[in-house]
């Protein structure tokens, strides 16, 4: 055996192991399976957004999750030992809930220091690791401050702090900001984000918002009705959606029913270069993808250009963009174009077939 | 360890004392009812030989059917009396203003929180001072009376579910305030009134502490069967109690279906 | 909205009515213990004889004494069976509910009379429960205290209370929003932690509603020591009661009853300050 053989090469730095693994799990009520039997690991540190419509499953993993649900099978493995056997109030996991939840009968700091006292954390740390919670999330001037007079955006921040201060290692945020009104739910979406990396908690955020989970969040995992519909980065799962469903639930896009045949996909008189097996195909085009080719910056440098003529029917000016409704041979598409005045009859437009991608059903 | 859910637990140890407090509160009515059928009276166990002797002695008694009668009437007039005070009780705390309202408000709850004891001689001493006769009336005004706040709360709430402004279109569109008040109020709160109505029936049929002290020659059921209890026992008072715990039965079937189907209402309408 | 014929045809009568049937009587009461029996005449005197009188005599010390504890207990023992019923059906009866709930009520609506009577047929010498025991050879002769003691009365009045003790607790449970519970657990309090710091304190004005409730009318309670209670389970108002007939003293009865209004008007009072403190609505 020559020494080469003897040693064996050096390992690739593995990936380190997931801090969650949901192993095949499955819930239902009575006759309705409510998650059929979805699996997905959780890196630490992460931050994952679980997005679904209401009735996809995604509250009820959370749920699961914390510990205020049982499955009907499949199993929840955190750091390598069984998370779904201990009741809530043992596992390291911490919620930050849809209403709140403040306890009304207590004041913000009581109600900060409800975990640690709970789990007889030694009295003197527990003052200061509050009062470090409330400076974190900016609310230590409310200390005395009784939940029933703080204003929506005030109050998640105490959730924030009361979860944040047992130091989880896993933070469930259920759908936390829906009830903030549009501003605020911008401004609060940066400070958790910037808190995220800052704790460096990994935090399991679930929402029905698209937008949201694609600013906030590392991965993104899809819910659709109780399954796993595809789980990625918001850049991946955007640019490359694997169904029809998670191309159209992020963001905008038109689904175009084509034929492919040699290389070609037609769909009424749009031709495309395609790549992949013949016979009916699904593809995925952006509408900011579709360029007006009157607009002066028409790109000549695109690969695969496929042109096409179409007669605008609807235009909704949007500050900075148009979207324009328009009609191609009784084929509708949305297009996306940087603002311009206004536009009508038939135009030319322009694509790049890389950015038509095939998904499935 | 297995987890606990947590509202849907199984709390075993709490199950059994829970079905113990229930068997404390039904154990002496079942022992009655049964022993309404012993032929060997009230006492001794086990209670052997069952027969309908006590009951058909119960049909018979011509006393205690007038006073079940008489019962009856004070009861219907207490409704009459208690549901009109506490409907313009109630329309007033909802709509008017007036020096006293809050003192008003609790005079009005007194008789319901106070002993009866205190109410009934407090009465009392008012008939004698306006040298009434103690008789069937007297409690008719004394049960009416003391039960005006039952209909007050009741109604209260109904009016304060109530759609203003259903009350507002009828007015827009040209009904006078007595026209709304009939047309619109009112069937608005019938489901309160019925409500309020039984429960004050209920409450004046087995009113027996302020009857006390205002009853004149003829009796109320209570105190007929008080009497008699002062008397001795006998089962046909275990006969006649069966048949009030039966009829209160069905009244709270009665009572419960006109909740849900108020609430049902209130869902339907949103 | 409303004119002022409308207010004022509301608010009068009811108002005219309560003044003359309710401020009136009571008022009358009120006036009757300042004033004085002499020679079976009741004398118009204004005096604090009827007080005086109250205060120094050690029957009636003796008796107001007992009447408290025996509402205290009464107290006691229906939160004691209310309290974990209602805990039991909100938290962990499920789909049952309703139907347990309506069960609780039905007793409210049968006859105190029917259930006093009940209880005294039970616990006589001769009566159901010392028939079973004797039955079971757990004992040979009659047990005597079952009936008419004060623990009679107190077992009564237990009976009838416990489940108007019940619904202000359960109420107040219901109210209690579930994701506070899962909140409390998700923070690492136990069941029992999470009961004695979040559910018990949320749940406070309604156990005091119902403790005041059945304190006040166990203490001016005078039928249930007639029927069980003999002649060691006599309370207050049975002292009251015989004032106002035999032993005609009405200015005296009077003033009993007003010490009884007095002790109930300042607990009520205090208990209604104490429920405001506790209710985080």
């Amino acid at each position: 055996m020559s020494l080469a053989q003897a040693i064996p090469p050096l390992q690739e730095a593995s990936a380190p192991p997931p801090l969650l693994e949901i192993r095949s799990l499955a819930k239902r009520f009575g006759p309705n399976e409510v998650l059929k039997v979805v699996s997905l690991n959780i890196a630490s540190g992460e931050f994952i957004t679980l997005l679904g419509e209401s009735g996809s499953g995604k509250t009820t993993m959370l749920r699961l999750i914390a510990g205020f649900e049982q499955p009907s099978s499949g199993e929840i493995w955190m750091n390598g030992e069984r998370l779904d056997t201990l009741p809530p109030y043992k596992r390291r996991v911490n919620t930050v809930f849809q209403q709140y939840a403040l306890f009304p009968h207590l004041n913000v700091r009581d109600n900060v220091a409800y975990g640690l006292r709970a789990t007889n954390a030694p009295a003197n740390d527990i003052d200061t690791r509050v009062a470090d919670a409330l400076r974190m999330v900016k609310m230590e001037t409310f200390a005395t401050a009784r939940p029933a007079t703080l204003s929506g955006g005030q109050q998640q921040r105490v959730a924030l702090a009361r979860a944040l201060v047992n130091r989880p290692l896993l933070l469930l945020l259920d759908e936390p900001l829906c009830a903030l009104d549009a501003n605020l739910r911008k401004a609060m979406q940066i400070e958790l984000k910037s808190l995220q990396r800052e704790v460096g908690i990994t935090f399991l955020f679930v929402t029905h918002d698209q937008e949201e989970a694609m600013a906030l969040s590392d991965r993104i995992a899809l819910l659709r009705n109780g399954a796993l519909e595809q789980i990625a980065s918001p850049r991946e799962i955007y640019s490359r959606p694997v169904t029809a469903y998670a191309a159209q639930f992020i963001g905008q896009t038109n689904v175009l029913r084509a034929e492919v045949h040699g290389g070609i996909a037609s769909c009424r008189s749009l031709r495309w270069a395609a790549r992949g097996p013949d016979g009916p195909a699904l593809f995925s085009l952006r509408p900011e993808a579709i360029h007006l080719v009157a607009a002066e910056s028409a790109r000549s440098d695109l690969h695969d250009q496929s042109g096409f003529t179409a007669i605008v029917k609807q235009q909704l000016y949007g500050g900075s963009s148009e979207l324009l409704e328009v009609d191609c041979d009784g084929q509708l598409l949305r297009v996306k174009i940087p603002a311009r005045g206004a536009l009508s009859g038939a135009q030319e437009f322009t694509f790049s077939a890389t950015d038509a991608v095939r998904v499935a059903e | 360890m297995s987890a606990t859910a947590i509202t849907k637990g199984r709390a075993p140890l709490l199950a059994v004392y829970s079905t113990l407090v229930f068997a404390f509160i039904y154990l002496p009515i079942v022992v009655l009812i049964v022993y309404s059928f012993n032929r060997d009276g009230v006492g001794g166990f086990p209670p052997r030989h069952l027969t309908l002797n006590w009951y058909r002695q119960l049909f018979a008694d011509a006393a205690i059917w007038t006073s079940v009668l008489n019962s009856l009437i004070v009861a219907a007039g207490s409704v009459a009396l208690s549901l009109t005070l506490g409907l313009l009780a109630a329309l007033a705390l909802d709509r008017a203003s007036f020096p006293g309202k809050s003192l008003f408000r609790r005079l009005v709850l007194l008789p319901l929180i106070l002993p009866g004891i205190i109410t009934g001689l407090s009465l009392l001493m008012f008939a004698v001072y306006a040298h009434a006769n103690l008789s069937l009336l007297t409690v008719f005004l004394g049960h009416g009376t003391a039960l005006i706040s039952v209909a007050t709360t009741e109604l209260f709430a109904g009016l304060q579910k109530m759609d203003r402004a259903q009350e507002e279109a009828s007015l827009d569109l040209g009904a006078t305030p007595l026209q709304t008040f009939w047309r619109v109020t009112l069937p608005n709160l019938k489901l309160s009134l019925i409500a309020a109505g039984l429960l004050i029936f209920t409450l004046s049929m087995d009113e027996i502490a302020v009857t006390f002290f205002l009853i004149g020659r003829d009796n109320t059921l209570p105190l007929e069967i008080w009497g008699r209890l002062r008397r001795g026992i006998t089962p046909e008072i275990n006969a006649i109690s069966t048949l009030i715990f039966a009829v209160s039965v069905a009244l709270i079937v009665i009572w419960f279906r006109l909740r849900t189907r108020a609430t049902r209402r209130n869902f339907e309408a949103v | 909205m409303y004119s002022r014929v409308y207010k004022s045809l509301v608010s009068v009568p009811p108002l005219l009515w309560v003044g003359l049937f309710l401020l009136l009587p009571y008022a009358l009461m009120l006036a009757h213990s300042f004033w004085l029996v002499r020679d079976g005449v009741l004398i118009h005197h204004w005096n604090l004889q009827n007080y005086r009188n109250l205060v120094t005599n050690a029957v009636y010390a003796e008796v107001l004494w007992r009447s408290m504890r025996i509402a205290a207990s009464v107290t006691l023992c229906s939160l004691l069976l209310g309290y974990p019923l209602a805990y039991y059906l909100s938290f962990h009866a499920g789909a049952r509910k309703e139907i347990l709930y309506q069960l609780v009520i039905v007793p409210l609506w049968v006859s105190y009379l029917v259930r006093g009577y009940a209880w005294k047929t039970v616990l006589g010498s001769e009566g159901v429960l010392n028939g079973f025991l004797q039955y079971l050879h757990l004992t040979r002769a009659p047990v005597g205290f079952l009936l008419y003691s004060p623990f009679a009365v107190i077992l009564m009045l237990t009976h009838i209370y416990t489940p108007f003790v019940f619904l202000p607790i359960y109420a107040a449970l219901e109210h209690i929003p579930r994701p506070l519970v899962e909140a409390s657990q998700d923070l690492g309090a136990g069941p029992l932690k999470t009961f004695l710091r979040v559910v018990l304190p949320l749940s406070l004005p309604g156990l005091i509603a119902g403790a005041t409730f059945a304190f006040v009318l166990s203490l001016g309670d005078f039928l249930a020591p007639l029927l069980v209670g003999g002649a060691s389970g006599t309370m207050i108002a049975n002292i009251v009661q015989s004032l106002f007939g035999a032993a005609y003293d009405w200015p005296l009865g009077a003033a009993i009853s007003v010490g009884i209004l007095l002790i109930t008007v300042s607990l009520l009072f205090f208990t209604e300050r104490l429920e405001k403190r506790w209710s985080f609505r």
